[in-house]
């Protein structure tokens, strides 16, 4: 293994499944010690993607590597470095959660006794409880543990949030930075929840129907991305056709632009006899639904 | 020190945190000399990548408000106050650009402006702080 290659690095990868394309060449590189945000509408390809890394699927097109190793050639050396935790938590019911963690340590050289003792605590996850007895935010925190607990140096987390309430969020997001906090480990996770995205990630990656629309540090994306107000003197019936737009709206003579880069929108703002009266920054929010709005969605 | 993080107003996370320790130190909430928590406590209590914390006191280093001390942690530094006054103006002239914008709407002039704003000012001293 190569003790300097990026825990994660996807090349030009396509993925078809019958007339639906999950994947369109996408590549993208995960720096060590980041946390990565991977953000999409449902049936974007966020967990298609996801699915490569972990090699449950193989790449039909361009190639993915896991710290220099190729996930589905060498799935027991890949899956030893990454603690993965899915939105459907499917874990042994019949199973104490004692066992459970028994069960699982077993797999991974790098188990942490007194690690995984202490989040059992914390996370108030009784010993003698059945699996299947588990609440929801009970089975989530049971499958965070076993996630964090052989501390892998790649966390991947697909909508780890999803459907929780605050306190069990709250936990997991707190696993994310103590993740990161400790020296050259990475998180992966993909989300819903744009704001927590924007709290926890430093680098982003926007999908769209299967392709990467956006890609790179979040604060150089906040920083790129405008909203700006535009009015015109004359109201307007339609909205104003603007070079450089991902998205128009409005009514009459003020519309509300968010674009990457202001300065093609400006030029064609004036050039149809418009001025700018309110320029700020974007949310993440307005930013990721300006981007599923365009019909192109490239940037 | 509490600080509070709102991720969906457009204003960068640091910046956030930039303001507020502004803020603080302003209304003299962190004395000079007082510690800053450790990067990756407060990374934990805020919920916020460390970078981004870590981000937040170097632009409060440059900007004067904290030293670091080798080997230590971050302090509020002792030349604080001239900047804290400057702070302190710039705060309230936010505050006052919000009055004046409502008093316009509401057509109430700067004078009446004025003098509600002393009427308050005695009604307050009355009441036992």
């Amino acid at each position: 293994m190569n003790t300097n290659a990026p825990p994660i690095e996807i090349q030009g990868v396509t993925r078809q499944f019958a007339n639906k394309r999950a994947l369109d060449n996408v590549s993208l590189t995960v720096e060590r010690g980041v946390v990565f945000g991977l953000v999409g509408e449902n049936g974007a390809g966020k967990t298609t993607l996801i699915k490569h890394i972990l090699g449950l699927l193989r790449a039909q097109n361009g190639s993915v590597r896991v710290f220099g190793l190729d996930p589905v050639a060498d799935p027991a050396q890949v899956l030893a470095r990454i603690g993965y935790l899915s939105e459907n938590r499917d874990l042994p019911g019949w199973m104490r959660v004692d066992e459970l963690l028994r069960y699982t340590r077993a797999f991974y050289k790098s188990w942490d006794d007194r690690y995984a003792e202490e989040l059992r605590a914390q996370f108030g996850l009784n010993n003698s409880a059945r699996v299947k007895n588990l609440s929801r935010g009970e089975t989530a925190r049971a499958g965070l543990l076993l996630a964090l607990a052989h501390r892998p140096p790649l966390l991947v987390l697909d909508e780890p949030s999803s459907g929780l309430d605050p306190i069990v969020r709250r936990d997991i997001l707190e696993a994310i930075i103590r993740t990161v906090a400790e020296e050259g480990r990475t998180v992966l996770f993909s989300s819903h929840l744009l704001e927590e995205v924007e709290r926890v990630s430093d680098h982003l990656a926007m999908m769209h129907n299967g392709k990467l629309v956006l890609c790179g540090a979040l604060e150089d994306i906040k920083a790129a991305h405008r909203r700006i107000v535009i009015r015109f003197d004359s109201a307007l019936g339609r909205p104003p056709v603007l070079e450089g737009a991902l998205s128009v709206t409005g009514a009459a003579h003020e519309w509300t632009v968010i674009c990457n880069g202001i300065g093609n929108v400006t030029a064609s703002a004036t050039r149809l006899g418009g001025k700018i009266v309110s320029e700020h920054s974007p949310s993440l929010d307005e930013i990721f639904v300006a981007h599923a709005s365009t019909k192109q969605g490239v940037v | 020190m509490q600080i509070h993080i709102s991720a969906n107003d457009g204003v960068p996370i640091y910046l956030q945190i930039v303001n507020q320790v502004k803020y603080l130190v302003a209304c003299g909430r962190l004395a000079s000399g007082e510690e800053l928590p450790p990067i990756r406590a407060l990374a934990e209590q805020l919920l916020v990548n460390p970078n981004t914390i870590a981000r937040a006191y170097m632009e409060l280093e440059r900007d004067g408000i904290v030293a670091k001390r080798h080997g230590s942690g971050t302090y509020v530094s002792d030349a604080g106050s001239p900047l804290a006054r400057k702070e302190r103006m710039k705060i309230l002239s936010e505050r006052a650009d919000a009055l004046l914008a409502e008093a316009h709407h509401l057509n109430v002039d700067l004078d009446s402006v004025i003098d509600l704003l002393k009427q308050r000012r005695k009604l307050l001293n009355k009441e036992p702080s």
